[in-house]
Parts: C-alpha cells; sequence; structure tokens
C-alpha cells in the first residue's frame, strides 16, 4: 500500500515530519516510555501519540487523518494534553521522542474538542436529514460523540458557494467542506494528480481546482478516490438514480443492468455486513426487486475484453519479435480503467499507443447489448436503458465519452456507484443481505472466475496470463501454478514484476487462427509483466519506461487508476482503508476459487458470440467496430 | 525619528571584528560564548540562541542553512528595517558567524516584501562584502570555511515569519506553518539542519563575539541578558526605534518616548498583550513581559475595544486558514467583538468567548492562533467597564 512517508508531493505542512533519531540512539528498535491517561506502555521511537493510544486500546477522535494519507495535522480534533507543555498537541503529528505522559481527556482537551467542533458546525451548511451522508458522515458522529447540543456559535444561513457539478463523475459542495484537506492529500499524494489545493486564507479559505475552474475544466482523472476519503458530503458521486428510476418506470423502457465484480464484495458495508461479504447472488434477486429487466454479469465481457486485449497483445508480439517493427509499442498497457486512461491522456499522451486499443468490459457489454442482445431479443435498441453497476466514479465519464456510440446509439447509458445502488436497494425497501440468491439472466449467463478477479488489482494481469500461458503453451495453468492462481502477480504491494519463460509452446487454437500459424517464435522468449495500482505507482513505473528501465522491457502491464484497484474504486462504500481493501480482496479471490471456469477462453457464452456474431474472431474486423476504442491526447493544459 | 543611541547595537564598534575573533576560535567555542552570553531570539519566542545553534551544529545533515528572518509583519515593529538599512553589515556579519558556527555555507535573508525597496542596497552590501572576501570561499582567509548569502524576498503574509512557514515559503509552497517536532534545527529547508534567527538576534550575536559573553551580560537582566530595540508608536511625543536594556519598565520606557500618562500599553504588537497603566512598573523582559519590540501607546482617549476589534481584524485576515480553531475563531472573536461594540453581547456569551480565546491559544498549529486572542482577553479583563459598558445601538442603526 501507498506508504506515508515516502517522497510525497505534499508540502511538508501537510505532512508528518520524521523526527532524525538522536545520534545516541541510532540503535534499530529503540523504544521510548510513554504514559496515556495513567497507563504505560514502550514504543519505537518516532511513534506518534495516536499510533500509539490504538496500540493501547485509547481512543483519541479525529478527523482530518486517515490511515491512507499522510499526516496533515490540521483540524486539531485529536489534541491531547502532555504534561508539562503550554499548549495542547495533535497526538496524530507528535511524535514520541522522549518519555512523556500524556491526558487524553482533561477539562481543557474536552473544551478544546468542543469548541473546534462547534467551530466547523457554525460553518457547515445545511440540515444532516437532507443530506446523502446522514449516518455515514464523522462530523455528524463526532458531533454525537462529544456531545454538542446546540448552535453556540451560530449556523450558516445561506449556502457560500455554487455547487459545482461540471464534472461527469465528481461534484463538490464546498459548502459541506470542514477543510481536513484529506482530498487535497488523496489527490496529490496518494494519486498524484494534485487538481486540488487549497486557496485563500482565514476564513476565506477553500479548496479549489487550478484558477477556481470548474472540475470538468482541470486535470482530474475522476478516479474519486477523494470522495472516499472525504468525512462529510461535500464530494459525492454525479448521481443519475432519479433517471434510472424514471426509466425503469416507463414501461417502454427495457432496462437492463450489467454489474461489476467489486461493487458485490462490499455493497453488503451498506447493510452493516462486514467489509468482504459476498452478496453477489442476493444482489440479482434485489436488482430484480428494484425493477430491472435483466441483470447480467459484467465478468462475461471481462473474458472477452482478456481474449481481445491478449491477442492484440500477441499481435503486437509477433510485430516486435517477429516483424521487427518499432511502432509495436510494447508495453501493452490495460485500458479497462477509464481513471488510468484518462490519467494518461492528460500527463502522458505521447504513451497512448502502449494503451490497448480494447474497450474496458462495461463499454463492451454496452456495444454488445445494444447490438447482439437487441438483435438476439427483438428490442428496438433504441428502447434499451443500459445500466452499469461500478465501484467507481470514472465509468460515468468513461460512458459518456463521445466515441462510446459503437452501437449505434450510447453504448452505455448511466454508470451507476455501488453507493448509489444501495441507495435504491434501501429506497425499494429491500433487504438485501436476507434475499434468496439468484443467477444472472441468459444470454450471457454466469462467466469465469478470471472475470471477478479484474475486481483486484493484478487481476486483469493474472487472467490474461491464465489465457495467454495455455494458448501459447498448450498446457494448463495449474501444471504452473497450483489451482491456477498466479499468486507471485496478487497483493497489494504497488508495483509488482513478473518473468514468465515459455518454454514449450502447443498448437494455434481455432480461434486465433486467424492471426497466427504458431508459436514457435515465441519458444524460449520470456514474457515480462507488470502491474501497478494508484496512480501514483503508476507515474513510477511510466517514468522508469521513458528513462529505459527495467519496465521498458515489459511487454504488458496493468494499470488500475484506484489502490487495491477497483475493489478501493472511487464508487465503493465509505469509509475505506488497507484493512477493508484487503477483506473486499479476500472475497473476490474466494470466489474467482469457487468457479468451475476460470479462464476466458474457456467461457462458453463467449465462444457463442465469436461463433455466432463476432465471426471474424478476436481483433477481426466486426471486433474492432463494436468492441475497440482510441484515446483522446488532452495535456495537462486546458485551455 | 530620534538619532540611534543605545549601548549594543546603536553605539560605536569596530566593523568584523565579532567574525574575526569567531573565525580565530572553534566552532564549539563559537556556539559556547553566545550560549554563556544568555542571547535569547529577539522575534518573539526567546529562545536561548547558542542552544538553538548547537542543536543545529549537532544535527545530522550535508547541508545546513542559516536563515535571517526579516519578515517583520507585526504590526507596529520596524525595527529590523532600521537595522537592515543602518546596519547591514552587522546583520551579515551575525550571519557569517552563525554559518561558521553550525556549519553551514549558505545563508538565506527572508527579507519581507514590502521592504522590496531595500534590495538594491543590501545586495550591493553583499557585493561589497564578497570583494572584501567576507563572503564566498575562504571567508577572510578561513581555510574550508565558505560562506555566501541569497536574499529571498517574502510576499505579504504575517503567517510568513513564523519559521516553519517561512520555510515552506522559501520552498515554494503555500505559506503554512507545519507540523513540529520536528523543529527546523533537526529538519528545516530541504530538509536540511536549519536555523531561523531574527535580524536583531544575528546583529546580536556579532556584538557579544566581538565584545565577549561577559561584557554582553552586563546589560540587562540575570534572565534576559543584552539590550532590546524597541519600535515605539501611537500615543507618545517621540515614536521611533529605541535601543534600551532588557528590563527596563514600561513607565521608563514610556518617560524616554514621551508617552506619560497614557491609559494602556500594547506590547508585542497584535499578537502581545495589553497592558493598563496600573501595570506600568512591569519590566520589559522575558521573566516578566516578553516582547519581540513591537509598543504601541494608547492615549486617554482611545477605545479599547476598538482597539481589540482592529487586532482581531488583523488576525482574521492573516490566518493561514490551515487548522480549525484559529480559522474560525478568529472570525467569531471578531463578530463577538461587533457584538460587544453594539451592545449585544450577553454575559455567557462573552464567556464562552473568552473561553474560546483559550481554546486558540492551546490547540492552535502555530503562534498566530495561539497569541490572536492574547490581545482581546487582556483588554477584556483589564478595561471590563469599558468593553461591557456599550450602549445597546442596535435600535439607533434602525435594524
Ligand atoms: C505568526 C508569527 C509571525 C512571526 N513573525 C516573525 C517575524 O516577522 N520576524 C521574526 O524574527 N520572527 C517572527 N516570528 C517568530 C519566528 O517563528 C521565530 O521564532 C524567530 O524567527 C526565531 O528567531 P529568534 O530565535 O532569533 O527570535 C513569528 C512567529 C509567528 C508565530
Ligand atoms: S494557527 Fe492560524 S496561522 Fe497558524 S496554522 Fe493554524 S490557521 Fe494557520
Amino acid at each position: 500500500m501507498t506508504s506515508k512517508n515516502i517522497e510525497s508531493r505534499a508540502p511538508a505542512s501537510q505532512r508528518r515530519q520524521v523526527v532524525p533519531a538522536p545520534a545516541a540512539d541510532d540503535a534499530i528498535g529503540a523504544s521510548v516510555s510513554v504514559t496515556i491517561d495513567g497507563a504505560e506502555a514502550k514504543v519505537p521511537f518516532g511513534t506518534t501519540i495516536l499510533e500509539a493510544a490504538r496500540m493501547m486500546n485509547v481512543k483519541i477522535p479525529t478527523l482530518c487523518n486517515h490511515d491512507d494519507l499522510c499526516i496533515a495535522g490540521v483540524c486539531r480534533v485529536c489534541v491531547v494534553e502532555i504534561e508539562g507543555q503550554r499548549t495542547l498537541q495533535a497526538s496524530c503529528a507528535y511524535p514520541v521522542t522522549q518519555p512523556i505522559k500524556v491526558n487524553t481527556h482533561t477539562r481543557k482537551v474536552r473544551q478544546a474538542r468542543r469548541h473546534i467542533l462547534d467551530l466547523m458546525l457554525a460553518h457547515h451548511y445545511g440540515e444532516c436529514y437532507a443530506c446523502w451522508r446522514n449516518g455515514n458522515c464523522e462530523l455528524q458522529s463526532l458531533a454525537n460523540e462529544y456531545g454538542v447540543d446546540g448552535f453556540r456559535f451560530g449556523k450558516m444561513e445561506k449556502p457560500r458557494y455554487a455547487i459545482d457539478q461540471s464534472s461527469y463523475s465528481v461534484v463538490r459542495d464546498m459548502n459541506k467542506c470542514i477543510l481536513c484537506r484529506r482530498c487535497v492529500r488523496t489527490c496529490i499524494d496518494l494519486q498524484e494528480v494534485g487538481v486540488l489545493e487549497a486557496v485563500n486564507r482565514g476564513q476565506e479559505t477553500k479548496i479549489a481546482c487550478f484558477m477556481d475552474k470548474p472540475l470538468a475544466d482541470v486535470v482530474c482523472i475522476n478516479c474519486g478516490q477523494c470522495i472516499n476519503r472525504c468525512p462529510t458530503s461535500a464530494l459525492a458521486a454525479s448521481d443519475p438514480t432519479d433517471e434510472i428510476w424514471a426509466a425503469i418506470d416507463d414501461p417502454k423502457k427495457h432496462v437492463v443492468i450489467q454489474t461489476a465484480p467489486s461493487p458485490r464484495a462490499a455493497i453488503g458495508e451498506c447493510f452493516n455486513c462486514p467489509p468482504g461479504t459476498p452478496l453477489t447472488f442476493q444482489m440479482n434477486t434485489a436488482l430484480r426487486h428494484c425493477g430491472f429487466d435483466k441483470v447480467f454479469d459484467t465478468n462475461f465481457t471481462a473474458d472477452l475484453t482478456i481474449i481481445e486485449e491478449g491477442s492484440e497483445l500477441l499481435l503486437r508480439l509477433h510485430k516486435a519479435l517477429v516483424e521487427k517493427d518499432k511502432a509495436a509499442a510494447l508495453p501493452q498497457f490495460t485500458s479497462c480503467s477509464p481513471g488510468w486512461v484518462k490519467y494518461l491522456e492528460h500527463f502522458y499522451p505521447e504513451m497512448i499507443p502502449h494503451l490497448s486499443s480494447a474497450k474496458s468490459p462495461q463499454q463492451m457489454f454496452g456495444a454488445v447489448i445494444k447490438t447482439y442482445y437487441a438483435k438476439l431479443n427483438n428490442i428496438d435498441p433504441a428502447d434499451i436503458v443500459s445500466v452499469a453497476l461500478m465501484p467507481c466514479s470514472a465509468k460515468k465519464f468513461e460512458c459518456n465519452r463521445p466515441e462510446m456510440c459503437d452501437s449505434g446509439f450510447k453504448d452505455v447509458d448511466y454508470g451507476l456507484t455501488t453507493r448509489e445502488m444501495a441507495a435504491m436497494i434501501k429506497e425499494a425497501g429491500v433487504d438485501l443481505p436476507n434475499m434468496p440468491k439468484s443467477d444472472f439472466d441468459e444470454p450471457f449467463g454466469t462467466a469465469t472466475g478470471s472475470g471477478i478477479i479484474f475486481g483486484a488489482t493484478g487481476g486483469v494481469m493474472e487472467s490474461a496470463l491464465r489465457t495467454v500461458i495455455e494458448l501459447v503453451c498448450g498446457i494448463k495453468v495449474e501444471k504452473l501454478f497450483d489451482h491456477a492462481d498466479i499468486v507471485p502477480v496478487r497483493g497489494f504491494d504497488g508495483i509488482r514484476y513478473v518473468e514468465l519463460p515459455i518454454k514449450d509452446v502447443g498448437p494455434v487454437s481455432p480461434i486465433l487462427e486467424n492471426h497466427f500459424k504458431d508459436w514457435n517464435w515465441l519458444k524460449g522468449a520470456t514474457l515480462k509483466v507488470a502491474v501497478a495500482h494508484g496512480t501514483a505507482n503508476a507515474k513510477r513505473v511510466i517514468e522508469n519506461i521513458k528513462a529505459g528501465g527495467k519496465f521498458s522491457e515489459c511487454h504488458f502491464i496493468e494499470f488500475m487508476a484506484c489502490p487495491g484497484g477497483c475493489l478501493g474504486g472511487g464508487g465503493q462504500p465509505i469509509p475505506t482503508s488497507p484493512e477493508i481493501r484487503a477483506a473486499r480482496a479476500k472475497a473476490i479471490y474466494a470466489e474467482d476459487a469457487a468457479y468451475q471456469v476460470r479462464k476466458s477462453y474457456e467461457n462458453p457464452a463467449v465462444a457463442h458470440l465469436y461463433e455466432n456474431f463476432l465471426t471474424d474472431g478476436p481483433c477481426g474486423h466486426r471486433s474492432h467496430k463494436l468492441l475497440h476504442t482510441c484515446y483522446t491526447a488532452r495535456g495537462k493544459y486546458i485551455l | 525619528m530620534s538619532a540611534l543611541k543605545g549601548p549594543i547595537l546603536f553605539g560605536d564598534f569596530t566593523p568584523e571584528a565579532g567574525l574575526a575573533r569567531a573565525l580565530a576560535m572553534e566552532r564549539a567555542e563559537v556556539i559556547s560564548e553566545v550560549r554563556s552570553s544568555g542571547l535569547k531570539g529577539r522575534g518573539g519566542a526567546g529562545f536561548l540562541t547558542g542552544m538553538k545553534w548547537n542543536i543545529a551544529a549537532a544535527a545530522k545533515g550535508e547541508k545546513k542553512f542559516v536563515v535571517c528572518n526579516a519578515d517583520e509583519g507585526e504590526p507596529g515593529t520596524f525595527k529590523d528595517r532600521v537595522l537592515l538599512t543602518s546596519y547591514p553589515d552587522l546583520v551579515f556579519e551575525g550571519m557569517a558567524i552563525a554559518g561558521y558556527a553550525i556549519g553551514a555555507s549558505h545563508g538565506i535573508v527572508y527579507l519581507r516584501g514590502e521592504y522590496g525597496y531595500l534590495l538594491p542596497g543590501l545586495e550591493e552590501t553583499l557585493n561589497k562584502r564578497r570583494r572584501g572576501r567576507l563572503l564566498g570561499e575562504a571567508v577572510s582567509g578561513k581555510k574550508g570555511f565558505s560562506f555566501d548569502i541569497e536574499i529571498r524576498l517574502g510576499s505579504g503574509a504575517y503567517v510568513c515569519g513564523e519559521e516553519t512557514a517561512l520555510i515552506e515559503s522559501l520552498e515554494g509552497h503555500r505559506g503554512e506553518p507545519r507540523n513540529r517536532p520536528p523543529f527546523p534545527v533537526n529538519t528545516g529547508y530541504l530538509g536540511c539542519p536549519t536555523i531561523v534567527n531574527n535580524v536583531e538576534t544575528l546583529a546580536l550575536a556579532a556584538r557579544v563575539m566581538s565584545e565577549g559573553a561577559e561584557w554582553f551580560k552586563k546589560f540587562g537582566t540575570g534572565k534576559s541578558a543584552g539590550s532590546k530595540l524597541f519600535s515605539v508608536s501611537g500615543d507618545c511625543e517621540r515614536p521611533g526605534v529605541y535601543e534600551f536594556p532588557m528590563g527596563i519598565t514600561i513607565a521608563q520606557l514610556l518617560k524616554e518616548v514621551g508617552g506619560e500618562g497614557a491609559k494602556a500599553v500594547q506590547v508585542g504588537g497584535a499578537s502581545g498583550h495589553c497592558v493598563p497603566a496600573v501595570q506600568f512598573t512591569r519590566a520589559l523582559a522575558f521573566e516578566d513581559i516578553p516582547t519581540g519590540g513591537s509598543v504601541i501607546v494608547f492615549g486617554q482617549g482611545r477605545d479599547m475595544l476598538g482597539a481589540a476589534k482592529n487586532f482581531m481584524e488583523f488576525f482574521a485576515e492573516e490566518s493561514c486558514g490551515q487548522c480549525t480553531p484559529c480559522r474560525y475563531g478568529t472570525k467569531v472573536l471578531l463578530d463577538g467583538i461587533e457584538k460587544l461594540e453594539n451592545g449585544s453581547c450577553s454575559m455567557a456569551y462573552l464567556k464562552e468567548l473568552l473561553a474560546l480565546g483559550e481554546t486558540m491559544q492551546l490547540a492552535s498549529k502555530c503562534g498566530l492562533g495561539q497569541s490572536a486572542p492574547n490581545a482581546f482577553i487582556s483588554i477584556a479583563a483589564n478595561f471590563k467597564d469599558e468593553v461591557l459598558g456599550r450602549e445597546r445601538r442596535s435600535e439607533g442603526r434602525g435594524e
């Protein structure tokens, strides 16, 4: 996971400073004694008071602190009293470097906390009952916990700022902002994008984009990581539920929904289930209760993506290794994360040729539904409303890209986040965790385990490798990796690198016969692949490639905009933390293991699609028209 | 303005004697000399200068920096400007001594943006020093000690005088104070050990090195050695910059500047305390009323609540906006003072405001927020009748 103190781009005022150990105490493991509320413990030199308190099970309230982010020390809610010190200290930022005695709830501390909350509430506009974070708001819970019983210093009568709804993905309502700056740190430090910054001074301070422009006019990549870390409702995803309800209520409309793998591993969190509770089949029933006419599994097109993207990779490899064509643009980059795609378009437009031209699973499904599915069922595509349940806010932007109309219609009408789906299910009065189970609808049926692991970082790579190994080497993946679990590409390390020697090759399978006669040219080659998640890590890999480092020799690299991959997406339930994401990943890998068919190319529905619809095969003329796309060089400066 | 006269800075002395003496010593000896002089920082906080240098000297770091804090943003303070105008060589001499002592080869003057007009003169002085080998490679022929000074302009934010915000600003970021510890002496400019000293502190350090610690300690009090520059303004006959020994009482000072009969004195600028006439026997020294040097004299006719409001307006504007108590507290206090002004503040609410003031003093991230309520709290305590005795003016205003 992204570490708290590595080469941070946030200014040092927005960071915890590492305290250099005094020369004499350099010994590793030097520990210091700290007494909190009378109990003593030894902690490693430089541990913050907050960390020490957590180890000792003492609760200190926090607001600007977040487990994924560097430390700011700005909200001051976590102040404590240190014996012998004149002022209170922010426990999140105060390192223990000598024995100290700390008290966490003296009169001064209690008074300060109340005042700080009172001051925030006095400048926070809006009523809790008219807010989508009602019941899931950190300011609200603190106000409750610390006994706020009135508006001591008054309250806002009118909004101060216009709501910024310019973006397809993220809505900013600065009237709700309490200036904890988690979004600022998320954007610059976690994601290294940096569109959000504090401007002005004193009570005029606000979070703004470059030149106070609307979000749609800056280099925002729509990843929504800021939304996931906002303690209030100052940041939200652009919510299409009203339009979707209207479509459901319209008898002329045929409303279908595809559901991505990550939401099912997380939506339970909105219904008080512990993180990592899989609700795939209960959710299918719930969605039908809500009124969706068909419920499809995005994993179907995840498998399709693997076939298309994998074939594209083999074609590029052939071009590079056999035809010696420099324009092959290796390594090939994955293109299923729309946040990552926009990041590349803004920051490294010169690298666009490396992006796989394959559409994301969401968009492939959109194109297939309004063509193949519409024809098969004799439905006018104009009457189909296609909804995509995604863990992602960038998917809302993606479905609105002008090039995403290859079916002749808008391929996907609405991107819906996990949070919005949960709200719809609740509004329909459905008790999700206790719904009976039901399967996905035909003709796309149940997909393979390969599709499901798209939800975790490394999953696309693992799926691609499973298929490529079997198609090229002609052996079962299980021979190389127990249970076909390609463990080296799994995990949460920010950047992972794997080499896979191709010792033997098999015959070319029928679906690739259009492109290849044999695999002999790959015999003895070593396939080099890498995985990066979070755009900060992506940036390191790209810089390494540009500098001619080891990643420039890779053949295929999976990039995900969000830390943890889709399961940590900007549309997932709030809160998020490394532990929560790990629990969701566990659920996803468990679901994969439970599938009979775990390799994309073995998916019978996919094979059927190639036989009956995309008849010239992967990367053929038809698939190119429907399943592939092109990109826009955007650059950093938007005029 | 009065002619500059004083015992240590505004007196007669041999230029560069301090630097010469320092370079003839070991680094550690320089530090212990400054240490035993008892010199404390003149920028406000009064931290022992020798101690600061010692920590920076001991800190590990390939590069170290000496920063001269010439941001001088405190309302009613203008003594650093006088030093930089009349004694720039003394200040640069002090910086070189500090550089030698801590093992730094790079000095930076962070000059208040409004003092930009001083820049050509200061650059000329630096060039002269370079030509005279008082800066550059082997300063004054001392092998192994090279030192140069660069001047950087601030951009007008008061908070940038706070040493960690100053460093942020030097690094090109928004001027906002950092979390401490660690302090700049360990992790400062570009992460390197850095001492930030006030202009006056550095000038005094040069004088300490030329005349010796014992001589310096002859001035001032036991806990506050040496002299202090005072920027005197307000209702007095002879406003200006004065050098007095530390420990001078307010009454004595008022006599010198022709401000006898004052109603109150604001010591330490907007962030300082308001001292009423009954306390004029108190001393201006670290052990009694500490000050960065600003003395604002209030004559009998002055409206003290108006003064409190004036100061609070300053802080509400200058708060960097980073932390909650200061960002909103300054505004709430300002609104409260307006309520007091028009007689619509209840006793209960005044009590709440004073408690909020205490929270700001205790819980703000930096010295700005921690001292913002000082003036209001001391005025409310010392001029209670005046603060509470307002007519309800709201009817008059037709509200
Ligand atoms: C809001 C604020 C403004 C300050 N402004 C100045 C300033 O203008 N000049 C200055 O020398 N110190 C200023 N200080 C104090 C510095 O942070 C620092 O303590 C000082 O430069 C240290 O130098 P000294 O040890 O020589 O006093 C300010 C502190 C605060 C909190
Ligand atoms: S106390 Fe005021 S000036 Fe200092 S960090 Fe907080 S908001 Fe900024």
